[in-house]
């Protein structure tokens, strides 16, 4: 029954990996090209100027640049492993233990998933400005730590790998409930919450909202944001889309290899959620 | 849902101070700021006199009129009739192709499955705001390809750019962007389903298109739920794509959507009370999208939970 050679469906899916390839593919050309070839040379013909884009970006600003490339690998460095490290106790605790107020706890948090972003960035801000923390890395830090998916899923991943009789023996034996926690649970959670790092990582890196609302001073900016800022002075100013084009293929760069190298660990199942390999 | 806990053994106060971090983070993340937004949403700023000085503005309550306000707002309507217009392309068409590509990866005969995965899954991994100035290029018509093929080959150019053409562009950019990970969640699914299934099915003489149909496609329901449920909430919170986008055409105003209408309403005019009433009814929309769908699919979408 199998002896149909699948033609078409590997075509269909050629066809998919194609389109989904194009800009990445267009991109890493156009960044090689000067100001002058964008607008005039044709599409697919790779220009000269990749060196000379990468230096002026390197020299746009005194290298502010770099600096914003530094700014989202800290927010989403530290923000995702301070929210898997978060979502891994509280998704424990609330698949392991039985106690009053846990049902509320949890449907509170998942409500927590619709709420749209930017009903909350604006009171987030309005009450940041109270205590004057806008303008500051822990104002777009703050919000990222906690995540409602990452608890969801975090709750998912330890009821489906962390077995009851393995806790229970533990307790028999004396543990106490943090260190179950700490030597047990958790690391059986690993790959689960490499999952939520993840997660959480190109969350932060792609959230564009948040420091749009919190941020003023753009030596704090994360790379979307400053390129963003970029893109709108390019109006005026067309040089700019040279290094807009540059710098947008040098900030998809770590995430690609990011998400290469740890592909083994997106597989996502939001029902039972066990890891597969 | 979760393992039963044998009575007593286990303690009292553990899971509390477990779920305490995240719970205060949530209240001050969460709830202060939607309370917070409520309040708001039921005052005004009154100017007395000229406006100046000390004490010339105050709060006044004004109860539902920011809402009555909203919900008048014809900028409001139009915004989000454009929104429902760009879901209305955007959700079925990167569904349809996310639930295709993971039937497709489930078969056997199909060839460069792996690299087809990681090539449609790789988007991801690029923010929308990245993602929109590569595609914005893309459409821009001094630089796209398209247009430079289509002159080419002497036949008129296409503006993505125009008022009707924007919201495929708009589309397209999120379908790029979410096609992959709505794919690996379809296929993550279709991994669990026994193979036994199809093997009973094949010898009764289905061919691979009756097994995706009958057996496959129905069996995913819970699955497509969830994503379509995601994909909905996603798509009524467009934000960073057209605003992004805006610098390069005139097709997007400042309130395309309404989520730019309330960051224009908060920022650009100061209205901090109308924007609150509007952030407040996007909410409740969402609300009542979000439990409507799942009480209708609720016994298929979590039925099959521990």
């Amino acid at each position: 029954m199998r002896a149909r050679l699948g033609g078409l469906p590997t075509f269909v899916l050629l066809l998919g990996a194609a389109y989904c390839l194009f800009p990445v593919a267009w991109v890493l050309i156009a960044a090689t090209k000067s100001t002058g070839e964008l607008f005039s040379t044709s599409t697919l013909s790779v220009g000269s100027s990749l060196v000379a884009n990468l230096g002026e970006l390197h020299g746009y600003r005194g290298g502010v640049f770099w600096q914003w490339v530094a700014n989202s690998a800290l927010y989403a460095g530290v923000g995702a492993l301070l929210s898997a490290a978060l979502s891994g106790v509280t998704g424990y605790a609330l698949a392991k233990y039985a106690f009053r107020g846990r049902a509320l706890i949890f449907n509170a948090l998942i409500a927590g998933v619709l709420v749209p972003a930017v009903v909350l960035a604006i009171p987030q801000y309005l009450l940041l400005s109270k205590v004057g923390l806008t303008d500051t890395y822990l104002s777009v830090l703050l919000p990222s730590v906690i995540s409602p998916y990452g608890i969801y899923l975090a709750r998912i991943y330890a009821a489906a790998s962390v077995p009851e009789d393995v806790v229970e023996a533990a307790r028999t034996d004396g543990a106490s409930e943090v260190r179950i926690l700490g030597s047990i649970a958790l690391p059986m959670m690993v790959p689960g919450l490499v999952t939520v790092f993840l997660f959480q990582f190109v969350s932060i890196w792609n959230n564009f909202m948040l420091p749009y609302i919190m941020l003023a001073d753009d030596g704090k900016f994360p790379v979307t944001l400053g390129l963003y800022t970029m893109l709108k002075q390019g109006n005026t100013t067309p040089a700019l889309y040279t290094l807009v084009v540059t710098g947008s293929l040098v900030s998809v760069v770590p995430l690609i290899a990011l998400f290469l190298t740890l592909q083994r660990y997106w597989r996502i199942d939001l029902l039972s959620g066990a890891v597969k390999a | 849902m979760a393992t039963r806990v044998r009575g007593g053994t286990a303690p009292r106060l553990a899971p509390y101070a477990f779920v305490a971090p995240a719970v205060v983070l949530f209240l001050l993340v969460f709830a202060l700021p939607i309370a917070y937004t409520v309040y708001l949403s039921l005052f005004r700023t009154e100017v007395k006199g000229l406006g100046l000085g000390k004490g010339s503005r105050s709060e006044v309550f004004v109860g539902l009129d920011n809402y009555v306000r909203a919900l008048t707002d014809s900028e409001l309507g139009a915004g989000a009739l454009r929104v429902l217009g760009y879901g209305a392309i955007l959700v079925p068409t990167m569904l349809g192709l996310a639930l295709v590509f993971a039937l497709l990866l489930d078969e056997e005969r199909v060839r460069a499955r792996g690299f087809s995965r990681i090539a449609i899954f790789l988007p991801y991994a690029v923010p929308g705001v990245i993602a929109s100035l590569l595609w914005g290029f893309l459409y821009l018509p001094g630089t796209s390809p398209f247009n430079q093929a289509l002159r080419e080959l002497s036949l008129p150019g296409v503006d993505l750019l125009s008022p009707t053409g924007i919201y495929f562009a708009l589309a397209n950019i999120a379908v790029w962007g979410g096609v992959g990970y709505n794919m690996v969640v379809l296929y993550t699914a279709l991994r669990s389903i026994p193979r036994e299934l199809y093997e009973a099915a094949r010898i009764d003489g289905c061919t691979p298109w009756q097994v995706a149909v009958r057996i496959k496609i129905p069996l995913l329901a819970p699955a497509l739920v969830l994503t379509s449920l995601f994909s909905i909430i996603a798509t009524l919170q467009v934000f960073a794509e057209p605003t992004t986008l805006a610098p390069l055409t005139n097709s997007l105003s400042l309130t395309w959507t309404p989520l730019m209408k309330v960051y224009q309403d908060a920022f650009g005019r100061g209205d901090l009370y109308s924007a609150a009433a509007t952030s407040v009814l996007i909410a409740l929309v969402m609300f009542v999208i979000s439990f409507g769908l799942l009480r209708v699919t609720r016994s298929r979408a979590f039925g099959g939970e521990r």
